[in-house]
């Protein structure tokens, strides 16, 4: 595969802290990855560093680019949306479109005004008199019509009702998304990318301690319900996390054999929630 | 160029109100307190003369117009020039205080609302971003005061000039023999060397604006003040030999104080100067080359290269400075 993005020993130290240590972690072409970590694990920090908005020790590659130094280049090939309502307030929709349309060189206008036509944005309104949700459609719009390699996405739906939040990602893989993109996103609202994402990157203390692809996540963790009976000669097998449900023990598993586990009860895929939160574990304690 | 373009025009629409609307509204007070100044004149005029036939006196004037020659009206017609450039004066003033602070917000408000990280999401390079606000600020904010300034003195002669008439004194002579047009040039020629002579500010704003983490009025403010402070206090105990004054006039109020309109004139040369105190040769203190004399002045020099390399630090700020 054509990587999009490699990073080795990616680091990053701001005063007291050290919000990268040596993450290092490649991104395929037309991939759609999740980078997902708890508050405060170097998430938007890695983000940054992508997008050439800050410094750091390690190598980044990028589209072939250094993101410190050819940023300006880099742009145009990498779009991304910053969370919600960065727009800013004075921008008017029809100025938003025009402004975008003259300066970046792989917007499509004709895109955005269908895009657009489908929201009920008014050309003349202004970014502060629409709500969060119309503010996030009208970014969309714009991002979406920017033939552009990669797009990063850092908490794009935070503050954002169901119903926008599903039309977002739909949008994306509906209109946007084809094997010569990516997409890089992070988000705590795991399961609803679950279904989306091709794979999964998870992030912790500035580290990257999981980095798979979905498929193979599904054969690596197992997730098995196991009678009280049981419970002993499960807890043999190292499971990496174990909770109480109704009597039973449900134990995740890392790597164990498939047959082996099937004897202890029923087996199922780990939901992305529940492996993070075992993965986890410990992290503001 | 297509590019930089976009961009100066981005920040006319967030500053609109600023750029246009300012100058627009203080024309506009300006000539109702005019208006009402005149009508007073007219009220006050008939209470004290029931029987004459009018308020305001134009009437000795009127005798002077008919028989003026023509090097009177000459000066009469240069005083109106006066009154235009008086008036721009006037609006330009209020431009320089909306040049001043949007400076101090054009680094740092997009940091504060975060919507910086949408503009750094579009392939815009810091340098046209921030040579984007210098323009705005040095070329077009003072030209748009200029058009509105000559506009509001326009139409204030044309009010005097409908008073004058309906007192039955003709002063559309006058006008005609006044030079709104040559005065629009002279203002307009003007601004490259205001934005020469305001770069040091604008600088200094800029780097400001782009590198404190909040406040910036307050840094920008404190900085050059408490330099100025310190070296009096210096000066006091006679240690040094510097002289205070010297770095209150030429750093801190160059820091600060560019952005007044003919800041320069300390700087022009004499041999250009003036030579009477009638209103022609005060006329000719717009001229061109009295003011662009200026530019025989290091001071000058040492400033806009002063200014330019605080653009340069504001540009690297707002390459590095993001919206933490």
């Amino acid at each position: 595969m054509t990587a999009v993005v490699t990073a080795t020993g990616l680091t990053k130290r701001y005063k007291s802290s050290l919000a990268l240590d040596g993450a290092s972690f490649q991104i395929g072409a037309g991939r759609i990855v999740g980078l997902i970590g708890p508050n405060g694990a170097g998430k938007t920090t890695a983000l940054k560093a992508i997008l050439g908005l800050t410094t750091f020790d390690g190598q980044l590659s990028v589209l072939g680019l250094d993101p410190r130094k050819d940023r300006g280049k880099l742009m145009e090939q990498v779009c991304f949306i910053a969370d919600v309502a960065v727009l800013p307030r004075w921008l008017k929709v029809r100025d938003a479109v025009d402004f975008v349309a003259n300066t970046h060189p792989r917007f499509d206008r004709a895109k955005c005004d269908a895009f657009l036509a489908r929201t009920k944005l008014q050309p003349g309104q202004k970014v502060k008199q629409l709500s969060k949700g119309m503010i996030v459609q009208l970014h969309l719009a714009l991002v979406m019509s920017i033939d552009a390699k990669l797009l990063v996405l850092d908490e794009p739906t935070l503050g954002l009702d169901i119903l926008y939040r599903k039309q977002f990602y739909q949008s994306l893989l509906e209109d946007y998304f084809d094997e010569e993109k990516t997409i890089l996103v992070t988000t705590h609202q795991v399961e609803e990318i679950e279904h989306i994402l091709t794979d999964l990157m998870f992030i912790r203390d500035g580290k990257i301690v999981l980095d798979t692809d979905m498929d193979s996540l599904g054969e690596r963790f197992s997730e098995v319900l196991v009678g009280s009976e049981l419970a002993a000669a499960a807890r043999e097998l190292k499971p990496l996390d174990e909770r109480q449900v109704f009597g039973k023990s449900i134990f995740l598993f890392d790597n164990v054999s498939r047959p082996q586990l099937e004897r202890l009860g029923e087996v199922r895929r780990p939901s992305i929630g529940d492996l993070f939160v075992a993965t986890m574990k410990g992290t503001y304690a | 160029m297509k590019t930089f373009y976009w961009l100066v025009k981005r920040e006319f629409w967030e500053t609109k109100g600023g750029f246009f609307w300012a100058p627009v509204v203080t024309g506009i007070v300006f000539l109702v307190l005019n208006g009402m100044g005149l009508v007073l004149g007219e009220v006050f005029g008939r209470r004290e003369n029931p029987h004459w036939w009018g308020g305001l006196r134009f009437g000795g004037d009127a005798q002077l117009q008919a028989h003026m020659r023509p090097e009177d009206l000459q000066q009469v017609a240069a005083g109106v020039d006066i009154m235009f450039y008086a008036v721009a004066g006037v609006i330009l003033c209020v431009t320089a205080i909306v040049i001043f602070f949007y400076c101090l917000g054009a680094l740092y408000d997009d940091r504060r609302d975060r919507s910086i990280l949408f503009w750094k999401s579009l392939p815009l390079s810091d340098t046209s971003t921030v040579l984007s606000k210098v323009a705005s600020a040095l070329l077009l904010a003072p030209a748009i005061a200029v058009v509105v300034g000559v506009i509001v003195a326009l139409v204030l002669g044309i009010l005097i000039a409908i008073v004058a008439a309906i007192h039955g004194v003709g002063v559309w002579s006058l006008l005609m023999a006044s030079h709104p047009i040559r005065v629009v040039v002279n203002m307009i020629l003007l601004i490259p060397l205001y934005a020469i002579w305001a770069l040091p500010t604008v600088g200094w704003l800029l780097l400001c604006s782009a590198w404190a983490r909040g406040k910036p009025f307050l840094w920008a403010i404190a900085l050059p003040v408490g330099a100025g402070v310190i070296v009096s206090w210096f000066g006091l105990m006679g240690i040094a030999g510097l002289s205070s004054n010297w770095f209150w006039k030429n750093v801190v109020g160059r820091l600060l104080g560019s952005l007044m309109p003919g800041g320069w004139i300390g700087n022009t040369s004499s041999l250009a100067g003036l030579d009477d105190d009638n209103p022609a040769s005060l006329v000719k203190g717009m001229d061109l080359a009295f003011h662009y004399s200026a530019l025989a002045s290091p001071a000058l020099w040492i400033g806009a290269l002063a200014g330019a390399a605080m653009i340069a630090g504001a540009i690297w700020f707002r390459r590095w400075r993001d919206d933490t």
